[in-house]
């Protein structure tokens, strides 16, 4: 009888930890302190935050993208399903044009929505969580004023059990962790800053990365690349171990040589990036010179780390 | 002596035409790698590594507009290529999807390599020119058809 009352016990304390821990974290107006937001470093937290590239309504000519106009429904590939990219223009109805600026908070953080449901990390916010809190309000703001969108995507269709939003809780436990970025002292300030937009605002690991069968990042091979997202090709090792093989003229890249690439595309050895990486230069060439030099400070500095194999050559 | 002549052009033009009919991926990816080679010519030129040489810039744009009057008839439907150990890549299967926009690119490629190679002068107008068709011909293409594959 007694055991029967501790295996009860048991039941319920398992049942009660997994009703408690997936629910969906917020960040209340009341953490907010008063901001006077600065529109310009919205925009910089824009572009190097790649938000144009999944919100951006889509155009079959990429090249023709209007990157302020955020109705979203780009379709993004996925081994879990079709994620169907949200409306955030300022639409009231449509977008974001309602949310409070904790709102915007919450979802950047903690992956929660405004209806207090979980998001997708198909959303980066496991990279977002990174931001200041001034960045995230400057871009609040910044994302205001663009114009408002109308339409709304069609919903994510996702195969079961990934469509359960409540088990994205449980996966929050073991993957949503860090707070806003913390500097490393004993580095520089260029390093620092480098540091802050790569694993940030810009989340360059999210594709860079190999990820497990949950999904998420394999931390050991953070930045040693993997297949790309949408399992058509794969997505370079961008530790030295990837950037010193690069090719077999076997070319080395500097710093200099990676903040030209995010300039203007062109690798050390004259070929132009291709694939999701022609996006991501849209974004990184609009930074300033200084913030391209300090990403390129950060990855060349990162540990030498062995990805996994892309599949046989033939 | 001029027969010989014509008969070496007329066997090395029939010779070229039928490793281009035998192999059509073999004879784009010598076009990509002839751009390629131009294009590190190019980097440190830009870079400030080897000094501006305007004939060797035209030859750049020259090599690129060849390759852009070349290369749309090495695409035969579904010639879909495997990577090998030293080069990466491989054509995407979009490309017969959307054989029309693959080849108005192509086009657009050769006439921006004949304008810039008509307009370079000096290094500057170089940079301009070279990083205009980089990002946009290069890049834009490569973006939506080249695959990396490891």
């Amino acid at each position: 009888m007694r055991k029967l009352t501790l295996m009860a016990a048991a039941v319920a304390l398992v049942c009660a930890l997994f009703w408690v821990l997936p629910i969906p974290a917020t960040v209340p107006a009341s953490a907010l302190p008063p901001h006077a937001p600065d529109i310009d470093n919205g925009r910089t937290m824009f572009n190097i935050g790649g938000c144009a590239s999944c919100h951006a309504t889509p155009n079959k000519d990429a090249e023709k993208v209007e990157r302020t106009r955020l109705g979203g429904g780009l379709a993004l590939q996925s081994p879990f399903g079709t994620f169907y990219v949200p409306n955030i223009s300022p639409d009231p109805a449509d977008g974001i044009g309602n949310w409070s600026e904790a709102d915007f908070v919450t979802a950047l953080w903690k992956g929660t929505s405004p209806h207090g449901r979980h998001l997708f990390p198909a959303f980066p916010y496991t990279s977002y969580q990174h931001m200041e809190l001034a960045d995230v309000r400057d871009l609040f703001a910044y994302l205001k004023t663009l114009p408002p969108v109308s339409g709304r995507a069609r919903r994510h269709d996702l195969a079961f059990p990934f469509n359960v939003r409540r088990l994205i809780g449980l996966w929050k436990v073991l993957y949503l962790h860090g707070g806003p970025f913390r500097p490393d002292p004993s580095q520089s300030a260029q390093w620092n800053r480098g540091a802050y937009l790569v694993n940030g605002p810009g989340h360059c690991a999210e594709c860079h990365s190999p990820r497990n069968f949950l999904g998420a990042i394999v931390a050991s091979e953070r930045f040693a690349g993997g297949p790309s997202p949408d399992g058509k090709g794969w997505v370079p090792n961008i530790t030295p171990v990837g950037l010193q093989h690069w090719s077999k003229e076997d070319i080395a890249w500097s710093a200099k040589d990676i903040a030209s690439f995010l300039g203007d595309g062109m690798n050390p050895a004259g070929d132009f990036a291709g694939g999701a990486m022609v996006e991501t230069i849209r974004n990184t060439s609009k930074l300033g010179a200084a913030d391209r030099t300090a990403i390129a400070a950060y990855i060349v500095s990162l540990p030498p780390r062995q990805g996994p194999k892309p599949p046989p050559k033939k | 002596m001029i027969r010989t002549v014509f008969a070496i052009a007329a066997i090395t033009l029939g010779v070229t035409a039928a490793v281009a009919q035998q192999d059509p991926i073999a004879a784009r990816k010598a076009l990509m790698k002839a751009n390629a080679d131009q294009a590190k010519i190019a980097v440190a030129m830009i870079k400030g590594e080897a000094p501006f040489d305007l004939d060797k810039a035209h030859k750049v744009f020259a090599t690129l507009e060849d390759a852009a009057t070349k290369a749309p008839a090495l695409f035969p439907q579904n010639s879909i290529d495997q990577p090998t150990a030293d080069d990466p890549y491989s054509a995407s299967p979009d490309i017969w999807q959307n054989l029309e926009d693959f080849k108005a690119r192509f086009a657009k490629l050769g006439a921006d390599a004949k304008a810039a190679d008509a307009s370079v002068k000096d290094l500057d107008s170089f940079k301009a020119a070279f990083g205009n068709i980089g990002k946009n011909d290069c890049g834009g293409c490569h973006e939506k058809y080249r695959l990396k594959k490891s």
